[in-house]
């Protein structure tokens, strides 16, 4: 008995030593009973393929097809020739007016809703550089970031289309974001801009009284 | 007459059965311990080809999800992002540096960084992240706390058993929308706010499929 007590003591203390406890961080893949079934041949998703010589699956679009739903730059999948019918769904597109000229007019309904998803827009993509007030103190100006600050006569008299195409194709060292985006929500970020902007250098008279006493002026 | 048995023998048939009991227990306990996705899912931490620290960019830096995994609000696959992404800074910040030369070598050529995926459900589950993340469930429900991890490691389960936890349960995982991306979120206490949040599954008409069909096709 005493040998069978050692030799099963032994034995526990050999598997909790190979096979580790819970949660204690391996390089080992999680196991897979019936693999057939859990990796199915198919297309995923930014997986690996090896027909293709890139080794992706994902492939781009083929000319002259447009995705649905997605945020591609429509214009890139037209033959050069193509011309929109309407001058705004140009604008929408390049923030230029039928002369080439960057425009003023802003393409979309103002409303609440689209302030706000401009905003929640702006803190998820331009706030780590630009600062949560646009002033160009982002997180990342420490370590070497200089961003713009929207806060001078430049920018506050630049037209909406022209701050549209800088968050589309960027400018300088900021990487365009038309891959990310879409036209609506970089139209957003365009009025929460405006709004981030008059909010730094608001004159005095257009408060009201509540609001100059809140701010105790 | 003498005896055909010795004395000895009279106590085997009890040793036996407790050496049967004792191996019987560690069979089970052991069956238990380890043929768990708590065991052989939970903690996989492989090494990927570039060290990137979620800890930096999504603790420290705060940085949102979004910034990178951009399409997981309107995709059922929540994309890695391509190599631009990390160059839009990365063109700034450490731009020599040694340990980015895989992401640079990637922006220039195309070639797609082989990166090791670490969550996968089986094949045959098919999970959707822009219909959890729009109606209140938080990625650190499903991925555990990615912002505190230097390396990121499977910290939940991702088992059928975990899933229908809180599909049977949503008032207890649900959660302000404007939320969802903050990791450190605590669930409120007092039952005023805790009403109001289990009135989200009612509000939002959220109703967690329970059939076989809801995940599997």
């Amino acid at each position: 008995m005493r040998l069978f007590l050692t030799i099963y003591v032994l034995v526990i203390v050999a598997t909790v030593s190979i096979l580790g406890f819970r949660g204690s961080l391996t390089e080992k893949e999680p196991v897979e009973v019936f693999n057939d079934m859990d990796r199915q041949a198919k297309y995923k998703p930014q997986a690996e393929n090896s027909f293709y010589a890139n080794g992706q699956n994902d492939r781009l679009p083929p000319k002259l097809t447009v995705s649905r739903g997605n945020a591609l730059e429509i214009k890139d999948v037209f033959s050069t020739e193509f011309t929109s019918s309407t001058s705004s769904e140009e604008l929408v597109l390049s923030g230029k007016d039928a002369n080439g000229e960057f425009s003023d007019y802003f393409p979309y309904p103002v409303d609440f809703e689209l302030m706000q998803y401009g905003q929640e827009s702006y803190n998820i993509f331009c706030m780590t550089c630009h600062g949560a007030a646009g002033d160009g103190n982002g997180v990342t100006k420490q370590y070497g970031i200089l961003a713009t600050s929207y806060h001078d006569d430049r920018l506050r008299d630049a037209p909406d289309g022209y701050i549209y195409d800088v968050i589309t194709n960027g400018k300088g060292l900021m990487y365009g974001l038309k891959d990310r985006l879409s036209n609506e929500q970089r139209w957003a970020i365009v009025l929460y801009l405006r709004a981030l902007q008059r909010s730094q250098s608001a004159p005095l008279e257009s408060l009201s009284t509540t609001e100059k006493s809140e701010l105790g002026l | 007459m003498a005896n055909i048995f010795p004395k000895w023998v009279n106590t085997v048939p009890i040793k036996v059965i407790v050496a049967l009991l004792l191996i019987k227990t560690a069979i089970v306990l052991g069956i238990t311990y380890y043929f768990s996705p708590q065991y052989t899912r939970v903690g996989y931490a492989p090494t990927q080809p570039v060290a990137f620290s979620h800890e930096f960019h999504a603790g420290t830096l705060e940085i949102d999800c979004r910034y990178c995994h951009t399409f997981v609000e309107q995709s059922g696959h929540s994309n890695v992002p391509g190599t631009n992404v990390c160059m839009s800074c990365h063109s700034m910040v450490l731009k020599d540096d040694a340990r980015l030369a895989t992401v640079r070598q990637s922006y220039d050529s195309g070639e797609p960084i082989p990166w090791v995926r670490v969550h996968k459900v089986p094949d045959y589950v098919y999970f959707n992240h822009a219909v959890h993340v729009n109606r209140g469930i938080s990625c650190v429900e499903c991925h555990g706390k990615v912002d505190e991890m230097e390396v990121v490691y499977h910290a939940k389960q991702l088992s059928m058993g975990f899933c229908l936890e809180c599909h049977r349960n949503p008032e207890d995982y649900i959660r302000p929308v404007e939320e969802v991306y903050n990791l450190d979120w605590e669930r409120p206490t007092d039952p005023g706010a805790v009403k109001e949040i289990e009135e989200f599954v009612h509000d939002w008409g959220v109703n967690p499929p329970q059939s076989c069909s809801g995940c599997h096709r």
